[in-house]
């Protein structure tokens, strides 16, 4: 490549980088403005850093209660669907019937169902069961979840090598033994992908629990800043607060594991 | 028959809430459809196909909203993949800071569609109407009231969303290539435009598959960034189907018609996905 192509490509990319960040350095930096500020300076720096707007903000949001459900909602639909996936995952790829067959496809054929679709009679049928709560929540996630997680783990279990399985049966390990102790250690990769793709679905999920929850203090960090906005909607000082609040968790988790989301997010979707 | 009792041992626990919350509710949808269900809790009496006559012969909201949602689909699936594609190549070449363009790409990804519409609900009706009121420009004042531009500015939030996941894909396409037939096109003496052209575009199959996909079934089901940026506003006419079906339901308390309309939309998000895998697949080049 020309040198002078060189530095124009350069040039190029950073512009461009910078770009599509400036809509959430905007948003940071009217943070910090009063309401009258950010009418009348709204592209300069604030004139003091005031964290006053933030303090109202996170109380407003119930930040820690809110954060606390969100996460617990993430983490434990999470680590479940991991779990029940590669082992309902694994019984289909070494049980060759029809029927394991036909469950695949099942699964598989499901994925194209739009949730508009299913969102109204779920509505009726969860209130029935007595599920319209956390862990009826948790419950949604591994049903909505299961498709997309088993058929990723199908695609990493069939390149296992059977023989490893059968080494360990002859040395006398049970189906339970086996699969802890064999299969899922080899897992370990396609795990973390999994995982990545769960965490990033559940936890910016806003419909179901938007359906599902209507006690404060079992809202989850979408539905409560949408209920925010509701009441607050022309404070736009509070509101760039509460929006830099609720991003500030999604950038944490994208700074310590930004190779393994950016992997993760690649081969689920090759797969 | 020790083997049957290990088999459903590892799939009933996933294939239990599988079918309580998909499969079922997803039958229950189809009988509900013929209904005159009309508030969650209420009783639905059978009616036949009277829901899906009326939605065909008196609901013309329900087929802008069908025909907006298409429309706006079709542009955004190629504006986002052409920046994708572009964003991909020129992260690919030996430049520096590769890695932080990357990270700044695919970023916006990861903060969901509820906050993205809310972020760019400020910078629309705050920061970019008061550019407006500074330079004159007419079109960049109070953009969300309006729906020509407001339809604009959905079109900008999902393309910041997407486009950097879309480059993720292209990238692990472009390094798919062997180094060897890049390397054969130089020797031919193959500009730099031509290796693209005739080259690489070509071998890119796969992941153009893969990234229409992607982009169809989120463009076509968009809900959150289409609630939170205008709420279907002016006049419900940046209102695209999912936000139609859902209002249909908890607004106007038609939970049947709503119903019918998602049995309409599935039978469309599936032709068109089916459709499309076949074509781009067919056209896939073998390497």
């Amino acid at each position: 490549m020309k040198k002078g192509t060189k530095i124009f490509l350069t040039v190029l990319g950073f512009f461009l980088a910078i770009a599509f960040l400036t809509p959430i350095l905007i948003l940071v930096i009217n943070s910090f403005k009063g309401q009258k500020e950010i009418m009348t300076n709204i592209l300069g720096l604030p004139q003091s850093l005031n964290f006053n707007n933030y303090v109202q903000a996170l109380d407003k949001l119930d930040f820690v209660t809110t954060v606390v459900n969100s996460l617990l909602i993430t983490v434990i639909s999470s680590v479940l669907l991991v779990f029940l996936s590669s082992a309902c995952a694994w019984q289909l790829v070494r049980t060759k019937t029809r029927l394991s067959g036909i469950l695949y496809l099942v699964f598989a054929s499901a994925m194209l169902i739009p949730f508009q679709c299913v969102m109204l009679p779920l509505v009726r049928w969860m209130s029935t069961l007595g599920l319209m709560s956390r862990p009826g929540l948790i419950f949604m996630y591994i049903g909505f979840g299961g498709s997309m997680s088993m058929i990723l783990f199908h695609g990493f279990i069939k390149n296992i090598p059977l023989e490893l399985e059968e080494a360990a049966a002859l040395d006398g390990a049970g189906p339970v033994k086996t699969f802890f102790l064999v299969v899922f250690p080899l897992l370990k990769n396609s795990a973390v992908t999994v995982s990545i793709l769960n965490v990033m679905w559940i936890w910016n999920d806003f419909l179901l629990p938007s359906l599902i929850i209507n006690k404060s203090g079992s809202q989850t960090l979408p539905l409560k800043t949408y209920l925010f906005f509701g009441q607050y909607s022309r404070r736009w000082d509070l509101a760039t607060a509460a929006l830099v609040i609720t991003i500030i968790p999604i950038i944490i988790f994208y700074l310590a594991c930004q190779k393994q989301i950016m992997n993760g997010v690649t081969e689920g979707a090759v797969k | 028959m020790k083997k049957k009792i290990t088999f459903w041992c590892f799939v009933l626990p996933l294939l239990i809430p599988f079918v309580i919350v998909v499969l079922i509710p997803a039958a229950m949808g189809f009988y509900y459809a013929l209904t005159d269900w009309n508030g969650v809790g209420s009783s639905a009496r059978f009616i036949g196909f009277e829901n899906f006559a009326y939605i065909f012969t008196q609901d013309k909201d329900f087929w802008l909203a069908f025909g907006r949602t298409a429309a706006f689909s079709a542009i955004a699936i190629v504006v986002i993949n052409i920046l994708a594609y572009l964003l991909a190549l020129l992260v690919t070449q030996h430049i520096r800071g590769v890695n932080f363009m990357r990270s700044a790409f695919f970023m916006p990804n990861l903060i969901g569609g509820l906050l993205l519409g809310f972020i760019w609900k400020f910078i629309f009706s705050q920061v970019i109407d008061s550019l407006g009121k500074a330079s004159g420009i007419g079109f960049f004042r109070n953009m969300l009231a309006k729906p020509g531009s407001a339809m604009f500015a959905l079109m900008v939030v999902v393309t910041w969303q997407l486009a950097g996941y879309m480059m993720l894909i292209y990238i692990s396409q472009i390094q798919n290539i062997p180094k060897s037939v890049i390397e054969a096109a130089m020797i031919d003496g193959a500009n730099p435009f031509q290796r693209l052209r005739y080259i690489i575009t070509p071998l890119m199959g796969p992941a153009f598959t893969i990234c229409l996909f992607f982009t169809i079934s989120n463009t076509f089901k968009l809900y959150d960034q289409n609630l939170s940026l205008t709420n279907g506003g002016p006049m419900r006419m940046t209102e695209l189907v999912s936000l139609d079906i859902y209002n249909t339901a908890f607004d106007y308390g038609m939970m049947g018609r709503a119903q019918a309309k998602a049995i309409l939309f599935l039978i469309a998000v599936v032709l068109i996905s089916v459709i499309q895998l076949n074509v781009t697949k067919k056209r896939e080049v073998e390497m």
